[in-house]
């Protein structure tokens, strides 16, 4: 299937999704890589308020290249890297979009409450053509790639349910698939 | 009397690097499209046609084609009989310095444990001494989530019928993080650093070189796993295994396996004396 969603989302907007279907994104997606997702769970730890909207938020790993406030080039960056922050940050906030590449390889956290998305990575230009406009830069002092830009976006992708909130995981079958394959090697 | 000055250098290393970072090279972008006419796998051609897609933007736009616009690799071939008269490798830097902010290249720099310091200082220069009075600058702009799934064992000699296994399972267990299809490049023999350099000078063969028995041997298998473009099914995951080899100690057998993502940027030039 393919899918037009709007953000901000909610939880029975993402569930219907099945891995292998087709999504284009609209509206707000939020960028975090290593240091912002350190940086929220600190902050949200210490109870501090957090200076962005993640109700019903899109995540978007990736740190781009930006002239100014224009994204120059602004593809995914490799999400296993933030797998261990994720499950903490999704029992504090309501996420249900999270877009990257590669896979994350957590599928029960997802369970129920949010989707991983695939861009295809190293497609720096093609992402930053569908981002219109840029909504906020936070947490500035991370510099350029490792801060939080928010960002308005059209007909973001195409990107792949590469695991849904059913426990389906793309990657997952993929990788069965290949160490199947490696027995015939020895 | 020397004829490449150092404003030369600056400058050519300025130009290698915006067309490098912007223009994908046609051997590569031409095995994408050949990936997309043999690719059934209906996910796997949504991959390959953003990619291509992707490279034909950049180019259009005149920026770079990932944001991660990597590590800057060279590799410099001094003549012996160039004549030059100035710190070469400083030269390169301040290409390196004035490319990251005409291109702009992202800064990418670090220092590895407090992680702070992101100017583009630069990070690997590899110089040799060759014949002639000529000066080859190549430069691979190297991004790191390739970088990241690279791997190097100390073998035993008796092992050499391990190492195939060795290079699939650094491919199967990369999946799509190293953002396939990917350049295999093999390093096998030399010491320790040696493996790794002779696997990223391997990286660098351009994909219309045909491949010798043990390569096209190896890519089928890497292929047979069916990881696909960016590690969500089909049936190319690579476009080439390219292998390099060394001589080694009589107790040695190192291997490394250097992966290189698909946008596989490099760009050279040859300045005359």
């Amino acid at each position: 299937m393919e899918y037009q969603l709007t953000t901000p989302l909610s939880a029975n907007d993402v569930i219907k999704l099945v891995a292998g279907d087709v999504v284009y994104l609209n509206g707000i997606i939020i960028t975090a890589r290593d240091k912002a997702h350190e940086r929220l769970l600190q902050w949200s730890g210490e109870g501090k308020k957090i200076p962005f909207e993640l109700k019903g938020a899109t995540i978007y790993h990736c740190g781009p290249l930006m002239r100014k406030n224009t994204a120059l080039a602004a593809g995914p960056t490799t999400s296993a890297r933030m797998s261990k922050m994720t499950t903490e940050l999704l029992k504090r906030f309501e996420i249900r979009v999270i877009i990257g590449k590669g896979g994350m390889n957590i599928t029960e956290v997802l369970r129920d409450k949010c989707v991983y998305l695939t861009y295809t990575g190293g497609c720096g230009s093609t992402a930053a053509k569908q981002i219109k406009r840029v909504v906020g830069n936070y947490w500035t002092d991370l510099g350029m790639a490792e801060s939080v830009w928010v960002l308005e976006v059209e007909n973001f992708g195409p990107l792949i349910v590469a695991t849904d909130a059913q426990d389906n995981d793309l990657f997952d079958e993929v990788q069965k698939k290949a160490d199947q394959q490696m027995k015939k090697f020895k | 009397m020397s004829k490449i000055t150092r404003k030369q250098v600056v400058n050519e290393v300025v130009q290698l690097l915006r067309q490098a970072e912007i223009e994908l090279p046609e051997d590569v972008l031409s095995a994408l499209k050949s990936a997309l006419k043999t690719e059934s796998n209906q996910i796997a051609r949504t991959q390959l046609r953003q990619m291509i897609e992707n490279a034909e933007l950049a180019k259009e736009h005149g920026t770079p084609m990932c944001q991660d616009t990597g590590t800057p690799v060279f590799f410099v071939d001094v003549g012996y009989d160039a004549e030059i008269d100035f710190d070469l490798v400083e030269a390169i830097q301040e290409g390196v310095a004035k490319a990251t902010k005409e291109i702009p290249l992202r800064h990418n720099a670090v220092h590895p444990i407090t992680r702070e310091g992101s100017e583009n200082e630069l990070m690997d220069v590899n110089l040799s001494l060759v014949k002639g009075n000529k000066v080859k600058i190549t430069v691979a702009p190297k991004g790191s989530g390739s970088e990241n799934m690279s791997a190097l064992r100390m073998f035993n000699p008796s092992e050499v019928k391990n190492i195939k296994r060795f290079v699939l399972e650094t491919v199967k267990n990369a999946g799509g993080r190293s953002c396939p299809p990917i350049i295999v490049g093999v390093g096998i023999g030399g010491t320790f650093d040696g493996a790794a350099k002779l696997a990223k000078k391997a990286v660098l063969r351009k994909l219309d070189k045909p491949m010798d028995t043990f390569e096209r041997e190896l890519l089928d298998e890497i292929n047979s796993l069916g990881l696909g473009p960016m590690g969500l099914g089909g049936s190319t995951t690579a476009m080439a295994v390219n292998v390099e080899y060394g001589r080694c100690h009589t107790a040695s057998l190192p291997v490394a396996v250097n992966i290189q993502c698909w946008a596989a940027r490099r760009a050279s030039i040859t300045l005359e004396d």
